[in-house]
């Protein structure tokens, strides 16, 4: 469903080339899981923003159903089937829960389809529909909210950065039922996470390192290689 | 009525006919009709330059309809409109004015709004207005002048979404012992549009308090300006926002000024002036909205 061929992102920084992401390459098949995980600064976030079209790629192609949309921009690879959950949820004033749900969703929203997916998130409907997406809401419930419209969109690809980052406790589990509930309803993820419990639901697993791809393989291959990973770097104090 | 007028009563004051209670309606300089109520009473002024309101005491969930329409060419007026509201009763007074312009002359109306707040009376003062057609200038005035007496409260929502080709509002407050004010304005102009907000809020009495809002987006090359100042002269609450949208070759100006004559007087304000986020329009742009689409429904949301 998705194809990265050789994908680069570099920069300039103090007169030198500096790479984000360097001949970045895999596959993404309908129905899988993919988690991305990586030290901070390793280039993930910036990966799924070239998925999405938010960063332009300096080489390389991105295919999707082998269309190319490698120059193609935000909106038409989001209308294509391509959802995005920020890793910092954008907050806007005067804009209602609602309002942002019904955006999402590609046909006319009843209302009840709307709620469900706030549900999903573990939000009671009634209490959110109708509010703000400003200040007054809290950065886990922006972010489940965020989670919801990623859902809402009812999209081929979602792409989830850090979909745990500033969820609490107690709707963890709620997160990765969603997940898992998108899963089985064949559902395609790539999910940018750190948490084990989330790299429990992958297919496969994309392990990346200053700005490439250091390990791709199943998840039953990966995660104990990752685990020991995580163990050394804890030992050495990088974690 | 015709349908321009028609349309003009239905953007001012969200009325698809002649309203049930108490109401005036001044057409193209005249007063054209008049209602009261056995609570609520409206007499023209004798030079037919405005009516005096007069709402008894204890009156509850009523409603005063007070639209004006110019759709005439060249109509210049000065309306004086006076609001008695009596002790411990709990209103709504819509007002707003539309004006249809497709002649060469300029129109305008210069409202000139009193309310007399006696003890304990609250009021929701809803006021729209609103300029349409390619003709010339289409100007708009509005004086407001409140008096709160003790514990009343004056909730005043006032918008002008677009089409008034020149603006200059002024409000003036008073509040006495636990007066209890707010005020929302919202402003969108565009083209060469001019629009200047005036605020001045004086807290006499003890628990008083304001809290004045206004958000605002000025497109193309119009030009905004916002005023307020606050003085405390009591133990009391005074809070000021301004925050603003600016786009294009727009122009923005804000001036915060308050005055604390009182040791025991909070005034807080703040004002903010930008542009759309760019992660705003990147955030709906991912949901399928181009970047067009994505400004509009962020300023919707921000005016709505």
């Amino acid at each position: 469903m998705l194809r990265l061929e050789n994908v680069s992102y570099k920069i300039e920084e103090n007169g030198k080339e500096r790479y984000i992401l360097k001949n970045v390459s895999f596959e993404v098949a309908k129905g899988e899981t993919i988690i991305i995980t990586g030290h901070n600064g390793s280039g993930k976030s910036t990966l799924m923003k070239v998925i999405m079209g938010i960063i332009p790629v300096s080489s390389g192609k991105i295919y999707f159903n082998d269309v190319d949309i490698t120059e193609m921009t935000i909106s038409d690879r989001a209308k294509l089937g391509i959802a995005y959950a920020f890793q910092t949820p954008v907050r806007f004033k005067g804009l209602k829960v609602n309002d942002l749900l019904t955006t999402a969703q590609k046909t006319n929203s009843k209302l009840m389809e709307v709620c469900n997916y706030l549900s999903k998130v573990g939000l009671c409907a009634r209490d959110y529909i109708n509010r703000e997406l400003d200040d007054s809401l809290s950065g886990g419930e922006l972010k489940r909210i965020e989670i919801a419209t990623t859902f809402a969109r009812g999209a081929e690809l979602n792409l989830f950065d850090e979909p745990e980052a500033g969820i609490d406790l107690w709707s963890f589990d709620g997160l990765i039922s969603a997940f898992n509930e998108n899963k089985d309803e064949g559902g395609t993820n790539i999910i940018i996470s750190h948490q084990e419990k989330i790299m429990g639901i992958a297919d496969r697993i994309v392990v990346m390192d200053n700005a490439e791809v250091s390990m791709i393989g199943n998840a039953t291959e990966i995660l104990p290689q990752v685990k020991s990973i995580r163990v050394c770097a804890k030992l050495k104090g990088d974690e | 009525m015709g349908t321009i007028e028609k349309d003009l009563l239905l953007a001012v004051s969200d009325l698809h006919q002649i309203p049930s209670g108490a109401f005036s309606i001044r057409e193209n300089g005249k007063g054209v009709q008049v209602n009261s109520t056995e609570n609520i009473q409206i007499i023209p002024k004798g030079e037919g330059n405005g009516i005096d309101i007069y709402i008894k005491e204890n009156t509850k969930n009523e409603s005063v309809h007070i639209p004006v329409i110019i759709s005439k060419s060249g109509i210049e007026e000065l309306v004086y409109n006076d609001f008695y509201i009596g002790k411990n009763s709990d209103v709504l007074i819509v007002a707003g004015c539309g004006i249809h312009n497709t002649g060469d002359s300029k129109s305008s109306h210069d409202g000139i709004h009193r309310f007399h707040l006696e003890e304990g009376a609250k009021v929701r003062y809803v006021e729209k207005h609103i300029g349409v057609g390619s003709g010339a200038e289409k100007v708009m005035n509005p004086v407001t002048e409140i008096e709160m007496g003790e514990r009343s409260e004056l909730t005043m929502e006032t918008t002008q979404l677009g089409g008034v080709s020149y603006s200059e509002r002024e409000t003036f407050a008073t509040l006495e012992k636990q007066a209890k004010l707010v005020i929302k304005e919202k402003i969108l102009t565009s083209e060469n549009q001019v629009a200047k907000s005036k605020f001045r809020v004086e807290l006499v009495g003890k628990d008083s308090s304001a809290d004045v809002v206004s958000r605002s987006v000025a497109r193309d090359e119009s030009y905004q300006s916002f005023f307020s100042s606050v003085v405390g002269r009591a133990e009391c609450f005074g809070h000021v926002e301004c925050d603003a949208i600016i786009m294009d070759k727009a122009k923005i100006s804000a001036t915060p000024e308050i005055l604390a004559e009182d040791v025991d007087s909070k005034l807080v304000h703040e004002a903010v002036v930008g542009k759309i986020a760019g992660e705003q329009l990147i955030k709906l742009m991912t949901l399928g909205l181009c970047e067009k689409e994505a400004e509009e429904l962020i300023i919707k949301g921000f005016l709505s």
